[in-house]
């Protein structure tokens, strides 16, 4: 390997060191790995190697949002449907972003302006849109399998958006993509997921993302919104972000979805944030370079103060910003894996 | 399989390669050398090499990844799928010359797709293509403006390039 290191430093007149690193990774993975899902559904399913092809592919499209020419012809002539029963904002634009980058036309369906509101059943609608002639359903939906069921139904490619508990596989792509950037690799790396795990899809896609790349996660939060099958997850458990917080790399604060709570999980959000907020004075018993993120939106002052969301080492906007390039990689290759196996 | 060029034709080819596009520039400054991935990366970084010991100057050198402009990126591929890597071009093309490296000149279409991925990275003063090798069989009206070899091959022989940083060794060989 050093040899091959030095050849490759004798001909690379203005290399740097990333283009050496980056030559060696052709070379690694020149046994060819081929992409063969037209589905994003979720990361459960989903193998480590396939899981950094995403994120492998993904560095490939990063730059196209950096030129002048915000955009790159391989979906030419493809229809993307943004799908939404449930309100977005950024993971709609973001995948619409994505779409316009890649050169596919997109249609944005959500649910209040549609026929749904009129009573037509979730196949129906998208068998409609297929008859169109679509490419790729982008697809949110409150009822966890949704995306699934519409896999199994329809010809088109679908891409979870997020599905009720279940997964946001995206969000998670984009959250271990952020990570590998700042730290070359997840393997080892102790990470927090803090707060509203039970109601939360991004917890349960960051998990299965995060531990199959080799990163320890700990579940942070008040016994009441833990999920009921915490115990059999391959996570560790605690009730307490004091107890953690000087330990971890990686500290991904999780929104308060008051919109999906019935009842009173907390006494107060005063209490909630005093024990489970990410404030400033927590920030001091951290570990320096801690790697603090939120999926958004942020409720500024109650998971974490304005300070921290904002300060040195908040990667909140870069994790937007890398959700483009995750989302296109996501819809390049489900469309390679559809033009592969010609229905 | 026969071998058309072993490691030392190689270099004396580059080298022959750089003197021409030296000649032909109008300074150091303003050109770029610019290698189409995989192969045409390592020739560019070579032949950057030695223009710039030519011009006695540093010329700017990148890669371009043409995978998401590829034609046949929606048809089946029976030999493996497109890989999408990265495109690392430090500066800026606009009014550079570009020198736009090829392993090997055969159909035109890699070209043809590198063109359009560079066009989109601003406004080049021109573009010349530079090939180690070149073939018979083209389908598209590209020519090269600097070619190291012309290879006789019979349609249906592949040219292979084969270079020590991907490969293990320096030779061309046809088979």
């Amino acid at each position: 390997m050093n040899r091959i290191l030095d050849i490759v430093e004798r001909h690379t007149h203005h290399g740097s060191r990333r283009r050496h690193n980056n030559t060696m990774a052709i070379m690694r993975k020149s046994k060819q790995f081929k992409w063969q899902h037209k589905h994003l559904i979720g990361l459960r399913d989903l193998t480590t190697e396939e899981i950094t092809y995403i994120l492998d592919t993904a560095k490939g499209f990063e730059q196209i949002s950096k030129r002048s020419v915000k955009k790159a012809p391989p979906l030419r002539g493809k229809v993307v449907v943004n799908l939404f029963f449930e309100d977005s904002t950024r993971t709609r634009n973001s995948f619409a972003l994505a779409a316009n980058r890649l050169s596919a036309d997109v249609i944005e369906f959500t649910k209040k302006s549609s026929a749904v509101s009129k009573g037509e059943t979730l196949l129906d609608t998208a068998r409609n849109l297929e008859a169109m002639g679509i490419d790729i359903v982008v697809i949110r939906h409150s009822a966890a399998g949704a995306p699934m069921f519409l896999s199994k139904n329809i010809k088109a490619c679908v891409v979870n958006a997020g599905d009720g508990f279940c997964e946001h596989p995206t969000q998670a792509l984009l959250d271990v993509y952020t990570i590998r950037q700042m730290r070359g690799s997840l393997e080892g790396l102790k990470i927090a997921i803090v707060g509203d795990i039970a109601h939360s899809r991004v917890a349960r896609s960051d998990m299965w993302a995060m531990t199959k790349l080799g990163a320890e996660v700990t579940l942070v939060g008040p016994p009441t919104l833990m999920p009921a099958d915490a115990d059999r997850l391959p996570v560790n458990i605690s009730y307490s972000l004091d107890e953690v917080i000087e330990k971890v790399d990686v500290i991904n604060m999780l929104r308060i979805q008051f919109e999906r709570m019935g009842g009173n999980p907390f006494p107060s959000i005063r209490e909630y944030s005093r024990y489970f907020g990410l404030t400033l004075d927590r920030m001091k018993r951290a570990k320096s370079d801690i790697i603090v993120m939120h999926p958004g939106p942020i409720n500024r002052g109650l998971e974490m103060e304005s300070e921290v969301a904002d300060g040195p080492n908040s990667v909140i906007l870069q994790q937007v910003t890398n959700g483009l390039a995750v989302r296109m990689a996501v819809l390049f290759l489900v469309n390679q894996a559809a033009a592969q196996t010609p229905a | 399989m026969k071998t058309i060029l072993d490691s030392e034709q190689i270099e004396k080819t580059l080298a022959t390669l750089a003197k021409e596009i030296a000649s032909s520039a109008t300074g150091a400054d303003d050109l770029a050398i610019i290698g189409v991935r995989s192969r045409g990366e390592i020739l560019a970084q070579r032949l950057a090499r030695y223009v710039s010991d030519q011009l006695s100057h540093p010329v700017l050198c990148g890669t371009l990844d043409i995978t998401l402009y590829r034609d046949d990126l929606n048809s089946p591929h029976s030999e493996g799928q497109p890989e999408v890597r990265t495109t690392e071009i430090g500066f800026n093309v606009d009014d550079k010359t570009v020198i736009l490296v090829d392993d090997v000149l055969y159909t035109g279409r890699s070209t043809r797709a590198a063109l359009d991925a560079l066009i989109d990275l601003g406004r080049p003063k021109a573009i010349r293509l530079a090939v180690l090798v070149e073939r018979a069989g083209r389908e598209f009206p590209i020519q090269a403006d600097y070619t190291g070899l012309k290879a006789q091959v019979e349609p249906g022989q592949s040219v292979h390039v084969k270079l020590v940083e991907s490969d293990g060794r320096n030779e061309v060989v046809v088979e």
